[in-house]
């Protein structure tokens, strides 16, 4: 399902729109380039702080890292949320819980997985109580890696994710 | 600090049954039968000369080869006289404690958690159910024979739409490091070096 997103690049007629149109008042581009944008420039995400990745990811909220640059908000509603975060340990009671919080998210969505042990359950992998990794229950995006990341990593996974969304430049639901 | 210790350990050794009472590190610790506990507790709260009147934590131990299986430690804090009180006591796995949550209302979810990881259980106690473990979990992770892995593990169901239990299926086999000292590095590298030149 991949749409041509660098339309500019292909179309003269493209380009002589925007010619015509530039010094008019108007900004020419196609409607994939339009909702690709608004996509990646609201990503508001959802907060599932499980243990100490959970620290970062607020760092990464505060004016230091400030990934509100990137319009990016925190939201503690998954009704609200385009991006669910999973930063810490997923334990098996936890499971049910997170699984709920994802299905309640409106499409479309996006995971983050932060840190080693939502990875694959990391320090704790072979643990009886703990999740060997978060994509057993819901489907991930991205993976960040680290124990913990830092606030810089997963902004750095933040921005794979915008490319990600960028290049599969679909509209479909 | 100290004189207060020899009060409370004189008072003590006075006044309840006791298998032992020792000071150690600086603190207090005594050994009781189960049959003694409620009385020996009761008195090291209430005493003038001790004051318990905090526990801060009961602790279970297994020792699978003992013939009282499991060993319950109290620990109490008196912040009265600024001293600590362990208070030990063995059971087997059939036999159960008295619960002390009529005389520490907060004894009651160390109580659940020692239910909870040894299957230890307390006669009396208002409200005997799991606490940390999953929801249906069976088993007693803390005893010695539980495997570390546990016996089931979850994962989403796509088509029944619900997480579904399984049992463990190791991906990655457990691995046993061979490092003395993580400073130091392996011996046996040092023998393929040698081997080597």
């Amino acid at each position: 399902m991949a749409i041509n997103t660098n339309i500019e690049e292909t179309s003269p007629e493209l380009e002589r729109l925007k010619k015509l149109y530039a010094d008019k008042g108007f900004v020419v581009t196609s409607i994939n380039n339009l909702i690709n944008w608004a996509r990646t420039g609201s990503l508001h995400w959802m907060t599932f702080g499980l243990a100490c990745c959970a620290v970062e990811m607020m760092h990464v909220g505060t004016p230091r890292y400030d990934v509100e640059r990137f319009g990016a908000a925190p939201r503690a509603s998954p009704r609200h949320a385009d991006v669910l975060i999973v930063a810490g340990t997923l334990t098996n009671k936890m499971a049910a819980a997170l699984r709920k919080a994802y299905d309640q998210m409106p499409e479309p969505r996006y995971v983050i997985s932060m840190g080693s042990c939502a990875n694959g359950g990391g320090y704790y992998h072979y643990s009886y109580s703990v999740v060997r990794g978060c994509d057993r229950i819901i489907p991930v995006d991205v993976y960040v890696p680290g124990c913990p990341p830092t606030a810089e990593g997963l902004l750095y996974g933040l921005l794979q994710l915008q490319k990600k969304i960028r290049r599969e430049g679909n509209i479909k639901r | 600090m100290s004189e207060q210790i020899e009060i409370a350990k004189a008072a003590i050794e006075k006044n309840c049954r006791l298998n032992d009472i020792d000071v150690n590190l600086g603190q207090l610790q005594l050994s009781v039968d189960p049959a003694n506990l409620i009385q020996v507790i009761d008195f090291v709260k209430n005493d003038p000369s001790c004051e318990f009147k905090q526990i801060t934590d009961i602790a279970g131990v297994d020792f699978p080869e003992n013939e009282k299986r499991f060993e319950v430690i109290y620990h109490f804090l008196s912040f009265g006289f600024n001293l600590r009180l362990r208070v030990k006591t063995q059971i087997s796995e059939v036999e159960s404690l008295p619960s002390i949550t009529s005389i520490f209302p907060a004894a009651n979810w160390f109580e659940r958690e020692a239910f909870d990881m040894y299957g230890i259980t307390f006669t009396d106690h208002p409200d005997l159910r799991r606490i940390l473990t999953d929801y249906g979990f069976e088993g007693y992770p803390l005893r010695k024979d539980f495997p570390l892995t546990g016996n089931i593990e979850i994962r989403y169901d796509e088509i029944e739409k619900k997480i579904v239990h399984e049992p463990v299926k190791l991906q990655q086999d457990f691995r046993n490091f061979d490092i003395q000292s993580p400073w130091e590095g392996t011996k046996y590298l040092d023998k393929e070096a040698k081997e080597s030149e």
